[in-house]
């Protein structure tokens, strides 16, 4: 289901028996990402930062407990993940900011002042 | 024995849903489970909110649509991308022992959760031999 080509220049890693599906969004001032975790709670999904590399990771859990008859249908996926997406260019680690609404986990980063596109004035004679 | 209590069947949409529009569809993640009120079916459909998602019954067809509100992420500076802006929908079966003025659904995080629950004379019973 999530058997995307995968971008070599991402180098995104993943462990887990499934791995939820992300966008990457490269603006002007900040990157964006977006991941599709329907089913958890805030405090369920791990966010971290390290050399460039953001990772999610957490565990999707069952939200219900089945009665004798159990699924008799099962197509959602359950498990741990974990995700590890390196980003296009340095992002400034003290501001992030995530939000998990209607099942997707956005997270906005901003980037550092180095990796921001720059003007360059060109001085003619 | 079993198929008097069949349980939900998944079946093709009465019609292409290319007809209704240009767009294609994406068919939701589904779990069912039988309980002994009768069945839940719990469908994923990540970036729809309550307002986005609708339940039609017509027949002994229920649909199930999703139509996300999120904005997409622009065009324009896509680094990398794996999901769809495309709505959801699917379509399914009944199982005729299913009460239908007492269908619930819930939306929580992009799960939907729809209680069907089977008329009580489909319940099963317990008869004491005298």
């Amino acid at each position: 289901m999530f058997d995307s080509p995968m971008d070599a220049s991402l180098e995104t890693q993943f462990t887990g028996d499934c791995l939820p599906p992300v966008d990457v969004h490269d603006g002007k001032d900040a990157v964006m990402v977006k991941a599709e975790l329907p089913g958890m709670k805030k405090e369920e999904i791990d966010i971290s930062l390290q050399e460039g590399v953001l990772t999610l990771s957490g565990e999707r859990k069952g939200s219900r407990e089945t009665d004798s008859g159990g699924a008799t249908h099962c197509e959602r996926w359950f498990g741990r993940f974990e995700r590890s997406i390196r980003l296009p260019c340095e992002v400034d680690a003290k501001t992030v900011k995530a939000a998990y609404t209607d099942g997707v986990l956005t997270i906005e980063l901003a980037k550092s002042e180095e990796a921001k596109p720059k003007q360059i004035k060109i001085q003619f004679n | 024995m079993n198929t008097v209590v069949n349980t939900l069947e998944q079946a093709a949409p009465a019609q292409p849903a290319a007809l209704e529009t240009e767009r294609e569809y994406i068919r939701p993640a589904v779990n069912i489970y039988q309980t002994q009120e009768g069945y839940v079916l719990e469908a994923e459909l990540p970036g729809v909110n309550k307002e986005g998602v609708s339940v039609q019954l017509e027949g002994n067809l229920l649909t199930v649509e999703g139509r996300r509100t999120a904005p997409a992420l622009p065009e324009t500076g896509l680094f990398y991308r794996e999901t769809s802006d495309a709505n959801f929908r699917r379509v399914f079966e009944m199982d005729p022992a299913v009460d239908t003025a007492k269908i619930s659904a819930r939306m929580e995080q992009g799960i939907l959760t729809l209680t069907l629950p089977k008329a009580e004379a489909a319940k099963p019973r317990k008869i004491a031999v005298a």
